[in-house]
């Protein structure tokens, strides 16, 4: 199937298979590979993007649903030079190590201050249940989210 | 100027967080085909038959191989390897890459489809159709002891090999014979799914002409890889040039040399064309080694008060259907570890391994020393209780050198402690936690009768790390060295390369390494690069596990600095026609003493080394020195951790409500990645002992592979951390540290059940399994209330 899609304000058109997964559609038709796959059952999160501003996790959407939409991922969530404030705080806070959860762990974290601006602690670490990280405990990623939403984003 | 030791931020993170960073799977490589494995769904069966034709015919599809025909092309000259053979009897049936005659586990590779793309390989792979003979399985190591069926059938025992370490056989009989307390505990390491967020993958790119191969791989042992690939394939050394990319987390399950590997290298190599595969999450639990998996009885003698007079231990240890690179040795790793922090006059260790019919184990986070730790915490846990004390005032009275600062300090397990200061550890967790009203709580909670009581759970950990002595590698049968390699140099423009034989996945050694040498050389961490992970830049090299990069691997190149300020000072000396030992090197130049403005910055001495128009007679031009730094003693890294959780009675349900965490890896270079290390190590201990479990059936099938059954913790689990440290530096090396990687998991499963088991003391109960899941909680409420 032809399918037409908006990747950080670049438009991509490619003929798909129906049963391709947007994710394998962001990473293997696109070549865009900072969404990361690292599990087969929708647990893991590291293949979250935004779909018209809202986190999803790229592996339970098709790639024909998303025909005629606007996608953001990693790659297009810095200006230019400039890290995106939670980018900065995940450095700042040390809240990676090998970096694979990290593209979907930023995405997911962009998103979910977006819908609570001022999270507690315990906010934070429901919202970001979706996101497995295997490196860092938490600790630090919860500290940079917290310290992004304070940060006045 | 001095930058160890400051929370300098990593030089890895921009291009992790800006998705720059290059996994196997982000790689590519024109007219690359996909691996399929068609894999045993018995977990011990004979192969009757294998019918690839539908799979051969399906569109896409390049080539469909059998165990039996890979074997008639003669691709391997050597099974996979083992490099860890513990005793010279250890029973190790060939394991190659694909199986033939008979399966051994499932998910154990039949056949393999090569295909144009990811989707079309897996396609035909479901169409490959194999005829089995089913044999029994065994699947669990109480299975594997009773003999009855065999693990493979051509074995006369399940049982691989019988290790010990029995220093003084009559003082143990003699120890336990005195003993007015006797403590003796069994204990179950349920097998684990070490689970890295990236997957495992492999990319074998040949070079036609040239005859040479690049396998991309997600390593953490790209040189083990090329060497052992060299070894087992035919394949020349010098033809495999191995290249470890952004690797996406390790905790030893990258620490192998995989059938897959092997498989894309020679196929490669065959069909000349790139040849590659990515496990999914699910298969992983099949196609990457699990960790764990042992039964431990313990036994402590002590005398009226609690004095501790010897130590005995058995380990009955699961090696899965085959032994990988090193499955025999990881149950001995924890071999010295079982007297704890503790002055223990005499001790036993002996060790069973058994082959069954599931996953091959092998190094996971800690590999050994983490189930060590675990038996000796609890065990001390249950002493207490029968001396009638506390869990402090047990370790208290215990602590080698009584709780004082020691070094060089000889233990009966064989080994020399390289430092430890066990008292203020316990002082400082026990403050910082506020044992003292914590106490108090639950005291409350307890004449309360409140449905949630508190426990409160210690443990002082000690570990073995930085591995290690070559010698004493070779004294265990190890068939490595444990030295690493660095090359230090300067380029003209004045900016230096460290070139490192450890390999990272994570532990942030660029900035690490690049801090070690702008302290020694007095430069800007930012003017240097690190170049690693690719055995064509940095040809020697022992890689990562066991926490031993910075030990070994960081003190090298500080060594390699040393060496590098040895020169520069000769051509100093001779450009400024001073006597090399009238100069003084601070801050990135060197100064003659007494004349401050004759001054010359290490950038200018390397920019007249790279012209070498002025060099002292007989030097050799530019400024690059190597070190191969093998360690003189392991690491013994130590803390105390203290666990809080809140048992409900009524439901069995164990929540972690604070950990404390106090640690001591002798000194720090970069406290932001120590402690994100602890932090990291302690969620995989407490994992352990609330939630994972590989959990495989009385047929050999494992009921949770995937992420959906197999309970890696999110952060909705887990608390934030109370961390702080002491400081004992490690008398082993220059730079007097120890080593950080797995030290967090080494001291938290134990901290959690004794907590757990403090929460349920009032009704007698004194263990209970890992994973301390809330039916078993609740059942053992329920058995204690009878």
């Amino acid at each position: 199937m032809e399918i037409a899609v908006e990747i950080n304000g670049v438009s991509h058109s490619a003929d798909v298979e129906p049963r391709t997964l947007l994710v394998h559609f962001i990473r293997d038709v696109v070549g865009l590979t900072g969404t990361n796959i690292g599990c087969d059952t929708s647990s893991c999160g590291a293949c979250t993007i935004h779909l018209n501003g809202e986190a999803v996790k790229s592996c339970t959407v098709l790639a024909v649903q998303a025909d005629g939409q606007q996608l953001t991922t990693i790659e297009g969530l810095a200006d230019g030079e400039q890290l995106h404030p939670m980018q900065q705080a995940f450095m700042e806070c040390h809240a990676l190590q090998c970096g694979y959860c990290t593209p979907g762990m930023v995405m997911a974290s962009v998103s979910l201050l977006d819908e609570n601006p001022n999270p507690t602690e315990a906010e934070v670490r429901e919202g970001l249940e979706g996101n497995l990280c295997r490196c860092t405990g938490y600790h630090n990623i919860v500290k940079a989210v917290l310290s992004a939403a304070g940060g006045g984003k | 100027m001095t930058v160890i030791g400051t929370p300098l931020k990593r030089k890895e993170d921009p291009k992790l967080l800006t998705g720059e960073g290059k996994y196997v799977d982000d790689i590519h490589a024109v007219g690359e085909l996909w691996m399929g494995m068609v894999r045993s769904t018995m977990a011990h069966a004979t192969i009757d038959g294998v019918d690839t034709s539908a799979a051969a015919g399906m569109p896409g599809v390049h080539a469909v191989y059998t165990g039996a025909q890979l074997m008639d092309m003669g691709l391997w000259a050597a099974p996979l390897p083992c490099a860890w053979p513990v005793t010279p009897d250890m029973v190790n049936p060939p394991h190659y890459p694909v199986a033939t005659g008979e399966v051994h586990h499932v998910g154990e590779i039949i056949a393999v489809v090569l295909a144009d793309t990811r989707a079309r390989a897996a396609d035909a792979a479901e169409q490959v159709e194999v005829s089995y003979g089913p044999l029994p399985a065994v699947a669990s190591i109480a299975e594997a002891r009773t003999d009855g069926a065999k693990a493979h059938s051509e074995l006369a025992s399940n049982k691989s090999y019988t290790w010990a370490l029995v220093p003084d056989p009559a003082a143990l009989d003699a120890a336990f014979a005195a003993a007015t307390h006797h403590v003796t505990a069994e204990f179950t390491q349920q097998r684990l799914i070490p689970v890295p967020m990236e997957p495992r993958g492999v990319l074998a790119v040949p070079g036609v002409a040239g005859g040479d191969v690049t396998i991309y791989s997600s390593s953490q042992v790209p040189h083990f890889l090329k060497i052992l690939l060299a070894a087992t394939t035919g394949i020349s050394e010098s033809k495999i040039r191995a290249v470890a990319p952004a690797v996406g987390g390790g905790f030893g399950a990258k620490l192998n040399i995989n059938p897959d590997e092997s498989l894309a290298l020679v196929l490669a190599n065959k069909l000349g064309r790139p040849v590659r595969w990515t496990e999914t999450r699910s298969e992983a639990a099949f196609s990457t080694h699990q960790g764990r998996g042992q039964l431990q009885r313990i036994e402590l003698a002590a005398d009226a008060d609690g004095k501790l007079l010897g130590v005995r231990v058995h380990l009955d240890a699961d090696m899965g259907a085959y032994m990988m690179l090193v499955t025999p040795g990881v149950p001995l790793l924890g071999s010295f570890l079982y007297t704890g922090v503790y002055d223990v006059p005499a001790f036993g260790f002996t060790c069973d391994g058994w082959f069954t019919n599931m996953t091959p184990t092998d190094a996971y986070r800690g590999a050994g020393r983490p189930e060590a730790s675990y038996a000796i915490e609890r065990a001390m846990d249950i002493l207490a209780g029968k001396v009638g004390v506390g869990p402090d005032e047990i370790r208290r009275r215990n602590y080698l050198a009584g709780g004082e600062k020691f070094e060089n300090l000889a233990v009966p397990s064989t080994l020399v402690f390289d430092s430890g200061h066990y008292g203020p550890s316990l002082d400082l967790a026990l403050d910082k936690a506020g044992y003292g009203d914590l106490r108090a709580e639950q005291a409350r909670r307890r004449a309360a009768g409140d449905s949630k009581q508190l426990g409160i759970g210690l443990c002082t950990y000690v570990e073995i790390c930085g591995l290690a002595p070559s010698r004493a590698l070779g004294g265990l049968g190890f068939g490595s060295g444990g030295w690493e390699h660095a090359v230090v140099r300067l380029l003209p423009t004045g900016k230096a390369e460290v070139v490192s034989g450890s390999t990272p996945h994570g532990q942030g050694h660029e900035t690490s390494w690049s801090m070690i040498v702008a302290d020694k050389l007095g430069i800007d961490p930012a003017d240097v690069t690190v170049l690693h992970s690719d055995t064509a830049i940095s040809p020697l090299g022992l890689d990562t596990y066991g926490s031993r990069s910075l030990a070994v691997g960081g003190v090298a190149i500080s060594m390699a600095c040393d060496k590098v300020i040895d020169k520069a000072r000769l051509i100093a000396a001779h450009q400024m026609e001073a006597n090399p030992e009238d100069l003084e090197f601070a801050e990135g130049a060197f100064t003659v003493k007494g004349s401050p403005d004759k001054t010359m910055p290490i950038q200018a001495i390397a920019f007249g080394a790279f012209l070498a128009h002025n060099l002292p007679d007989g030097m050799e031009p530019n400024l690059q020195e190597q070190m191969t730094f093998d360690p003189s003693n392991f690491a013994f890294p130590f803390g105390t951790h203290v666990a809080v959780v809140e048992v409900d009675e009524t439901t069995g349900q164990v929540d972690l409500l604070r950990y404390v965490a106090v640690d001591d890896c002798g000194n720090q270079i970069n406290p932001l990645i120590v402690e994100g290390q602890i932090h990291g190590g302690i969620v995989q201990g407490v994992a352990q002992a609330l939630w994972e479990d590989a959990a495989w059936d009385a047929d050999g099938n494992l009921r949770n592979p995937s992420l959906l059954d197999y309970l890696v913790p999110s952060a909705a689990e887990m608390p934030s951390f109370e961390t702080a440290f002491t400081v004992t530096p490690s008398p082993a090396n220059p730079l007097g540290v120890k080593g950080v990687g797995e030290a967090g998991t080494i001291g938290s499963a134990a901290a959690v059940i004794n907590a757990v088991c403090d929460a349920l003391s009032p009704h007698g109960i004194t263990d209970i399994e890992m994973p301390a899941t809330p039916r078993r909680v609740w059942k053992a409420i329920q058995e204690a209330k009878q």
